[in-house]
């Protein structure tokens, strides 16, 4: 969702793979080491390995071509996971309901996690829809403090929830709310707990950064399965995986701030006696904060990136609303049910980075508004509207609602008509989707699958190695050949064309409106309500015009996989060219550089770190949409990954899933130069 | 160093505790809120094809309307809903097309599911083509003579052989075998779930382009779009035994009710009913056009069906 942050695998510092497009502060300032240009630093080692690859080559490829010979990954060297699973997978069904492992743990855990979204929701419920409003509004004000920006961010909340109510979705949004309180609490206090053991421990951080990439990487799709047998279906398996899911932003940004406590802090607490426990508590923790509460905002966000793919299980809510309208192609009524969606993300955005903003700012004391007194005030104004339930009724008035459906569907068949086909010199989108597949697309697949299958790894290994050291090199041929023996190479490399594709696309077109965002202010203001709604939509709306406009195509998959990628881009680049160094501008301005000159000189190199980050975020998103898109017709790994669960096969959907993360830890290692380790 | 090791070993042992006292007696595994408040409670599963949604949409309603229980429907997918019969969390499956693993794990060797019989409608899946076209080209209907179209069913996707587009992988399909065995000059392309094949199919209809399609009846869509069943070599009994070998057409499927076994003894009136709903293909579709083609919500099309067809269901109510 709000990019949904990390990165597979990586090693740089969790810094740069935790921040938050919306709030990105560039790191890397270090590397700025400026008055030498990059390109001196970077020529001669790259032209070093050159030469030795070259060398290498001449060896290995003559060598490897008689011994091995051409084509796929040959079959006598993968090994098949999926009968163990698929037995795992048996045993489960046949031991849940006597298993001391299912009736002393597992059942106590679905149980609670039943009871305490059903408790939530009833909560709610009893409130009356007056009193949710109020709840919604009132806190959001005195979270975002009460000045200007407090009134502002109240202001949102406000029209969320009118909008929320107005689109006839006030129920199931509600019930949307239930599982987020539940699922985004459990996975706050998880990040918290593995935040506090990686920050306070050098080992742990080491051991549990693959786990947190597994975490974010793996498709939900993918363990979705396991989840319903082990948990049940409905709200358990929708809050577990929802849960892995969101935790791990929290517990990157928790250790990140433990870690980045001021060491002279730490060091007078101590020397005032205190103990680790003590020194945690009052020196560590409330200097790490800031970062806490972005990594909450974080996880609220990539949890209600799940409300859809929880209602494949049968969580209800606003996913549910979705998915149903897919299965009468009501492009309407999915639309009606994903602006809440979008709603309550921005809602709780701006409340949660509002409060964030305030942390550490001294804030005046005393009056009617302020402190507890302003606490005070807010939980009355709830208790009252509370009450007004027994006048207004509890739920919202049947008459104030609004279908969009049949206007937004007219729309849609207008708006897909006239883009299709017949548009004078440009053609349309299905000349284009043609087009693309033809030159770019099965070119690409046709080139991959056709190399040797040690080709690739040589390839991949060189290419890792020219980029970084030889560790990677070694880790990214490690993942590529895992692939192979899991038995998926030739979808695997379908699935790359794919996403190569993909990421040229979200890189070509969010540098550039990136750029612009960054030297037009107001362009980006108006961008930013676009912006949020393409990260936050859930693609299951904008599947069928997508359909409507490329067709059962890869293509579609690729347009799917660019409008949800694309904004983390352009807000990270933005960002990046925003925080250049004002005076090497000025400077190159005073010795006469042209406005391009400055942007191709200065200005882009300088923002190298940020460039970087966006090209780790594009590979991230882009491959946390393959599954979506083998919806539209994309194939390959992501439909296995889809059939996977529905057709109850957990190795067929594990195996795909598995590819997808190593993957992604190839195009990580090749896609990110070695950072220098201080 | 040494400090921060206690700090650690005592979270450890927090954790710990909080978990042993949460272990300390065992889970029920029914669910306790089914007995809240006396009120009968009937829960079913509303798969995501529109047809299955007719029929759940028609139970609820008389469920609710006629026999005072109270309906909550879960939408999930159909191996996740067999599970979760098995489990008790749904009472029945109103319409299923044939699950033959999960029959034998659940219906015979744990005996958690019950057959409910007939739902009266015949499933029948094949290859279709557009009715156009098959008048423009009528040889196309026999599979015989597809190759001579295959340029002409070409997408970008299918690499220059015909194109037969598939759809969800709900779904069951032969076609991969059935192509190669059959020699077939054409390359499935998977569409992925049914909201994208039925746009593509809307999007070829309106453009009056050929195209050649796995497809099913009943359908609500074959409302509103006219096609053409291709006929492949008869179905004979076991023709479908190997996978890898299948050259002949689907058969017809019966489909089918699903009951959990406690509720099927249980249930009472409600188990009863939903023993004894059947109704025809037409009847299916006629509640399915309403919801999918005059987007009517589920319950109001089943409020519409169940007001003009008194007859037909009060012979599914249980006998006083």
């Amino acid at each position: 969702m709000t990019a949904a942050v990390t990165t597979p695998a990586s090693d740089e510092t969790p810094e740069k793979a935790d921040t938050a497009p919306a709030t990105v502060k560039t790191q890397g300032k270090a590397d700025r080491s400026t008055g030498r240009s990059f390109r001196d630093l970077m020529r001669h080692p790259v032209k070093g390995k050159l030469l030795v690859l070259a060398a290498l080559a001449a060896v290995l490829v003559p060598l490897s071509a008689v011994v091995w010979g051409s084509g796929p990954w040959p079959g006598a060297l993968s090994v098949d996971i999926s009968g163990p699973l698929d037995d795992a997978n048996k045993w489960v069904i046949d031991n849940r309901d006597s298993h001391p492992l299912f009736l002393y743990f597992l059942l106590h855990l679905s149980n609670t996690a039943t009871d305490a979204v059903s408790g939530v929701y009833n909560a709610l419920d009893a409130m009356g829809w007056t009193g949710v409003f109020a709840a919604g509004v009132l806190f959001a004000w005195r979270a975002a403090g009460l000045g200007r920006s407090g009134v502002k961010v109240a202001a949102t909340a406000f029209g969320a929830f009118a909008v929320c109510g107005l689109l006839g979705m006030w129920d199931a949004t509600l019930l949307t709310i239930a599982l987020m309180v539940v699922a985004v609490t459990c996975a706050a206090l998880l990040g918290v707990l593995i935040g506090l053991a990686a920050g306070l421990s050098d080992r742990v951080d080491r051991l549990l950064r693959p786990v947190l990439d597994t975490m974010q990487v793996l498709p939900a799709f993918a363990y979705l399965l396991p989840f319903v047998l082990v948990f049940g279906t409905g709200t358990p398996a929708a809050l577990f995986c929802t849960v892995i899911y969101a935790a791990p932003p929290m517990a990157r940004l928790t250790t990140l701030g433990l870690r980045g406590a001021d060491p002279a802090v730490l060091e007078a607490s101590t020397s005032l006696g205190a103990n680790a426990w003590q020194r945690l508590r009052t020196a560590r923790l409330p200097l790490a904060r800031k970062q806490m509460l972005l990594g909450l905002n974080q996880t609220i966000m990539m949890a209600l990136s799940m409300v859809v793919i929880a209602a494949l299980v049968g969580a209800g809510g606003l996913g549910e609303e979705v998915y149903s309208a897919l299965s009468t192609v009501d492009v309407g009524k999915a639309l009606a049910a994903g602006i809440p969606i979008v709603l309550i993300a921005v809602w709780l955005d701006r409340t949660t980075a509002a409060a964030g903003d305030r942390i550490g700012r001294s804030a005046p004391g005393g009056g009617l508004l302020h402190g507890r007194s302003g606490w005070a005030l807010a939980g009355g104004g709830v208790a009252a509207a509370v009450l007004l339930r027994f006048v207004a009724g509890t739920s919202w008035p049947d008459g104030w609602t609004f279908a969009i459906s049949t206007p937004v569907n007219k729309a849609q068949v207008w708006i897909t008509e006239n883009l299709s086909s017949g548009i004078p010199v440009l053609g349309g989108t299905e000349t284009w989707s043609e087009h693309f597949t033809l030159w770019v697309l099965n070119p690409m697949r046709d080139g991959l699958t056709a190399l040797p299958w040690w080709a690739v790894l040589l390839l991949v290994a060189a290419l890792a190695w020219l980029v970084g050291t030889w560790m990677t090199a070694l880790t990214a041929t490690l993942a590529m050949a895992a692939i192979g023996v899991l038995g998926v190479w030739t979808k695997s490399l379908d699935t790359l064309s794919q996403v190569l594709a993909a990421l040229v696309v979200t890189l070509f077109l969010g540098v550039l409106a990136g750029i612009l965002c960054a030297r037009a202010g107001r362009l980006e203001r108006w961008l930013r309500p676009v912006l949020d709604a393409m990260q936050t939509m859930p693609q299951f709306v904008y599947l069928i015009p997508v359909v409507a406009l490329f067709g059962v195509a890869r293509v579609s998959a690729i347009v799917a996989a660019v409008v949800y990628a694309l904004p983390a881009v352009v807000r990270i680049t933005a960002q990046g060219l925003r925080e250049v160094d004002p005076a090497a501008l000025e400077a190159s301005r005073s010795l006469g550089a042209s406005t391009r000159q400055q942007l191709l000189r200065v200005q882009l190199p300088l923002a190298r770190p940020a460039l970087q980050l966006a090209v780790n975020q594009g590979v991230v998103l882009v491959l946390a949409v393959v599954v979506v898109g083998a919806l539209v017709g994309g194939g390959a790994l992501g439909y296995d990954v889809v059939k996977g669960l529905s057709r109850g096969e957990m190795g067929l959907g594990m195996t795909a899933g598995v590819a997808i993360v190593c993957l992604g830890l190839v195009l990580d290692r090749i896609t990110q130069p070695a950072r220098k380790r201080a | 160093m040494n400090r921060t090791r206690t700090l650690r070993t005592t979270a450890v042992a927090a954790a710990l505790g909080v978990l042993s006292l949460s272990a300390c007696s065992a889970a029920e595994t029914g669910k306790s809120q089914d007995a809240a408040g006396g009120e009968k409670t009937v829960k079913l599963t509303v798969p995501s094809w529109v047809g299955a949604q007719a029929n759940t949409a028609v139970a609820s309603y008389i469920l609710e309307e006629e026999l005072g229980y109270k309906v909550k429907t879960q939408q999930m997918g159909e191996v996740l809903a067999w599970d979760a019969l098995s489990k008790g969390d749904i009472d029945a499956i109103m319409e299923d097309w044939g699950h033959p693993k999960e029959e034998k794990q659940y219906v015979e060797d744990r005996k958690t599911v019950v057959k409910g019989g007939d739902l009266g409608v015949e499933g029948h899946i094949g290859w279709f083509v557009p009715k156009y076209f098959a008048d423009k080209h009528p040889d196309v209907t026999d599979w015989k003579n597809l190759d001579k179209y295959a340029k002409e069913l070409a997408t970008a996707e299918s690499g220059g052989k015909g194109e037969l587009l598939e759809g969800s992988p709900d779904y069951v399909t032969n076609d991969d075998a059935i192509i190669k065995n059959l020699g077939l000059n054409l390359k499935t392309n998977y569409a992925g779930s049914e909201a994208a094949q039925i746009t593509a199919i809307q999007k070829y209809v309106k453009a009056k382009k050929p195209f050649l399609t796995y497809w099913w009846t009943p359908q609500w869509l074959n409302a509103q779009v006219d096609l053409v069943e291709v006929k492949l070599p008869e179905y004979k009994e076991g023709c479908d035994a190997d996978p890898k070998k299948i050259a002949c057409a689907y058969p017809n499927t019966p489909l089918q009710k699903f009951l959990n076994a406690d509720f099927a003894k249980n249930g009472g009136e409600a188990a009863e009913f939903l023993k004894n709903f059947k109704w025809t293909t037409e009847q299916q579709n006629e509640v399915a056009q309403m919801i999918a083609g005059e987007k009517m919500s589920p319950e109001a099309a089943a409020e519409k069906w169940v007001k003009a067809n008194e007859a037909t269901w009060k012979q599914w109510l249980p006998k006083k």
